[in-house]
């Protein structure tokens, strides 16, 4: 392993509060005349890239953004429920940038950049505003005012939401501004495209190449500057929260031509979704972490306890979030949540015939606040829960368990939110920056959002001011072999012509990723599936089956395209988790924690990130550190107790 | 359960489809509709036959990936109910279930079961957003908003734009798609600069994408599934007539 000195973030000098507002100052500036001539590609239309794609189409540059689903208003972004934060105080309870910035980098387990998550923090308040200027139908008090709840990990109620489908909600106001630019002429929309290759000329991105998924097409497009908001890796685990397309290909891509993948370990799995029923599972659905305000956790307190819910006396049940952390209660963060399901169902104590599962019970909260303000409040969860189990939640607790849901790692980008290829963004979920080791609740949408809308239009812009505009050709080199490289590996995967469907290797992956790389990581676990990991992606690339041609609609082959990149990927998450030998946030290391069973971070040696270079040939790949410099927070033991 | 599927197979937008039968057996009640489609497709796999091709993504009921003519109904009829969302403990054993693509001539079919539904992003394209550019937005309190009139914009906003309303319209008509947008930005302060051109342009474009007109049929009420009420067609009549008289 080979340890350079410290990445640089390239972080603005200055007061932590006023590096954003003297960096905007001193960025460069595009004439608005000349921003035409600019060519952008976004990849994904997300939250991140839908609002970067829009925003920068109204500044006026030349925009060309990709989605693989049949509409740009498909992207997963859509699926999240709770809620989005920002440090508005409009509750008056103690709520500011600083306090939001602070419950970030410390629910982050102090592994992200200061910088970033103050940013972040920074313009938080921004988004609603804007989102409320597009006609978000966000909820609202009886005075016409914003309402707010209180999420995980936080003391104050800051979370803005449209009942259960906040996701939804800014991801269709962001549809909406997309289709405004589409209308324009500024943005140009490629749905049922796949982004499958990044080309770099002279060691700057200069474009992608893609596959038309109707007609099989390999198309070359080349551009300025390439924007990738991709969202996260949570499949390679198979099972999760994503939606069954989300990959890691356009990543591993361009971490193959040199970016750097950043703290791959840390995944977040969240605590609240619905069980594993069988083996034909295909995905897990999460029931909002909001459900944590009114619906309280327990367990039997007897091992095995073979009674129904209603028959377990109050006193034979352990409501364990509340007795281990009083203050928090059952609002701890995810990752505390996750960890202590886990050993609840360890001891044996787990609930449903699988033994998976602990209570979340409505009962107190259906006496406290009536039925009806319940079924105000949960209706569309109880709804969607009753739909998948065929139970009601009303009458006998929810079953939950913890699943695989955001990944926290991904490509490393600087404060400009560029990696360290010259010209290639990466925003959102995709990139590694503002959550550290673990993300609190309702900040993805808010990351998603402070990315696209107010960070990237103006770093981008800096990064084309230096740029001659079209000093790129399609036809040059670089892109005929970057596009007969994805024809090869097209060619290849389809004349394998093997005996096991592709969705069993993915299956398989998901499994070793689960069981040795999961809530729980040992030195032991990792190394097991670090060897069994490239056995299994030796035996897809002589065994798989994918049925059908490259130049149709070929579901089956973009599934074998994934698999096949989420094979490379999942080896390098565990080789991140194996040399990180402490336990952080979801990266929870077994070796590593207190006597209480609590994560036990390492500052003096692991207060880093981890970015890690593509071997060149063959063997582990490459560390470079970024070391985190604290200047406002000290580092403190997470406590919620 | 043991089931007989009748599934339309297509190859591509230029072949003539048809209906094939496949017997499936081992089906579990706990697996969703879309699990017993993938478990269908794993088995036509390993006998070397082509899987068939249905949209699907985020199998929780709200990106409006997924589709399905199932039994003649779109996503099934259930009420409130994606297919995604749709498990097999809704069906008996022995039963013969027919699965179609979605059947709107401006919905074409791209294969199997896979429509092209773009008709309905040029429809949003045509006006279905309001006019703001990022940056300088006022406070989100500075205009204070009914709850009321939050609410219902929120109803109408609640539109996966899965096309199920078009599909089971008998004049394939789009009308509660585009009033649910409509209705939700008309209902709310911000969208009201632009709300008779809005509706105006909405309309036209729909009509020229060859979705059919609504004759109060109501299937669509029925078939959405979130629930979305004809009350926003109605509304978007209004708008309309009113954008007319006005001469917006």
């Amino acid at each position: 392993m080979d340890t350079n000195g410290s990445l640089n973030g390239n972080v603005p000098d200055g007061p932590l509060a006023e590096k954003w507002d003297n960096h905007r100052f001193n960025m460069k500036l595009v004439n608005p005349a000349n921003r035409r001539r600019y060519k952008v590609i976004v990849v994904g239309s997300g939250l991140a890239g839908g609002g970067a794609a829009a925003t920068l189409g109204e500044l006026g540059y030349n925009v060309d953004c990709f989605c693989y689903q049949d509409s740009p208003r498909r992207a997963h972004s859509i699926a999240a429920q709770g809620g989005i934060n920002a440090a508005k105080n409009y509750q008056n309870d103690g709520d500011s940038t600083y306090r939001l910035f602070y419950d970030t980098i410390k629910g982050g387990d102090f592994r992200s950049r200061e910088s970033n998550v103050y940013r972040l923090a920074q313009v938080s308040a921004n988004i609603i505003d804007q989102c409320v200027a597009m006609g978000v139908p966000f909820a609202r008090e009886y005075g016409g005012q914003l309402a707010n709840r209180s999420f995980g990990g936080a003391q104050v109620s800051r979370t803005f939401y449209a009942r259960g489908q906040t996701g939804q909600q800014l991801l269709l106001g962001v549809y909406a501004a997309l289709s405004r630019q589409v209308a324009a002429g500024t943005v140009k929309m490629h749905s049922r495209t796949e982004m499958l290759e990044i080309v770099l000329v002279d060691g700057q991105a200069k474009g992608v190449i893609t596959r038309n998924l109707v007609t099989g097409e390999i198309e070359t497009h080349a551009a300025d500057v390439v924007i990738m908001a991709t969202g996260g890796y949570g499949p390679v685990f198979y099972l999760s929260t994503n939606a069954m397309g989300n990959n890691v290909t356009a990543s591993i891509r361009a971490y193959m031509k040199g970016a750097y993948f950043a703290n791959p370990c840390y995944t977040q799995i969240h605590p609240t979704c619905i069980p594993v029923s069988g083996d034909h599972q295909s995905k897990l659905t999460l029931m909002s972490e909001s459900l944590r305000n009114d619906g309280r956790i327990w367990v039997p307190t007897k091992e095995g306890d073979p009674r129904g819910p209603a028959e377990i006396p109050e006193d034979e049940r352990d409501y364990y979030l509340e007795r281990m952390y009083p203050s928090f209660g059952n609002l701890a963060p995810r990752d505390i949540a996750s960890r202590a399901a886990k050993r609840a169902c360890d001891e044996g104590r787990g609930v449903g015939d699988t033994g998976l599962g602990v209570y979340l019970d409505f009962t107190d909260a259906i006496k406290r606040l009536s039925l009806p303000v319940v079924q105000q409040r949960y209706g569309n969860l109880f709804d969607m829960y009753e739909k998948i189990t065929g139970e009601n939640a009303y009458q006998v607790p929810m079953r939950i368990y913890p699943a695989i849901h955001y990944t926290m790692g991904g490509l490393w980008v600087d404060y400009n939110l560029m990696s360290n290829i010259p010209g290639l963004f990466v925003l959102g979920e995709s990139n590694f920056s503002d959550h550290g080791a673990n993300r609190l609740g309702a900040s993805a949408l808010m990351q998603g959002l402070a990315d696209g809308y107010f960070v990237a239009p103006y770093t981008v812009g800096n990064y084309l001011a230096n740029q001659t505009p079209g000093d790129y050709s399609a036809e040059s080199s670089e892109f005929t072999q970057a596009a007969q490289d994805v024809k090869d590996r097209i060619h290849r995967v389809l004349s394998i012509d093997g005996k096991r469907t592709v969705t069993s290797f993915h299956r398989e992956l998901g499994m070793i990723c689960w069981d040795y790389c999961g809530m729980a990581r040992t030195d032991q676990s990792l190394t097991k599936a670090l060897d069994l990991i490239p056995a299994l992606k030796e035996e897809f690339w002589e065994n798989v089956s994918v049925p059908g041609g490259g130049d149709e609609l070929n579901p089956e082959l973009e599934k074998a395209l994934r698999v096949a990149d989420f094979l490379e990927f999942a080896e390098l998450m565990c080789y991140d988790a194996l040399v990180r030998k402490e336990s952080c946030g979801g990266h929870f290391r077994e070796e590593y924690q207190t006597q209480e069973g609590e994560a036990l971070r390492d500052d003096e040696n692991f207060s880093h990130v981890s970015a890690w270079e593509a071997p060149r040939n063959g063997g582990r790949p490459v560390l470079h550190k970024e070391n985190l410099e604290f200047e406002e927070v000290e580092f403190s033991v997470r406590s919620y107790k | 359960m043991d089931l007989t599927l009748k599934v339309w197979r297509q190859k591509d937008a230029q072949s003539t489809g048809r209906i094939e039968t496949y017997q499936v057996s081992g089906i579990i009640p706990d697996m969703s509709f879309l699990e017993m489609l993938d478990v269908t497709n794993e088995r036509l796999i390993e006998e070397g036959k082509e899987p068939i091709a249905f949209d699907h993504d985020c199998r929780e009921g709200i990106c409006g990936m997924c589709s399905l003519v199932i039994n003649g109904k779109a996503h099934g009829g259930f009420s409130g109910t994606t297919t995604c969302q749709l498990h097999m403990r809704k069906f008996n054993d022995g039963d013969t279930i027919t699965v179609e693509p979605w059947r709107a001539s401006a919905f074409p079919v791209l294969r199997d079961l896979v429509v092209d539904r773009t008709s309905f992003d040029r429809i949003i394209q045509a006006g279905g957003f309001i006019s703001a550019n990022t940056g300088g937005a006022p406070d989100g309190n500075a205009v204070p908003i009914p709850k009321p009139d939050a609410d219902a914009a929120m109803d109408a906003a609640a539109c996966i734009g899965c096309g199920a309303c078009a599909a089971s319209c008998p004049n394939g008509s789009a009308m509660l798609f585009v009033a649910a947008k409509v209705s939700h930005l008309a209902h709310l302060p911000q969208g009201l600069p632009e709300r008779g051109q809005r509706v105006l342009d909405m309309v036209a474009k729909m009509d020229e994408e060859g979705f059919g007109n609504c004759t109060n049929h109501a299937e669509c009420e029925a078939m959405c599934p979130k629930d979305i009420s004809i009350s926003h067609i109605a509304k978007m009549n209004r708008e309309f007539i009113r954008a007319t008289v006005r001469g917006d």
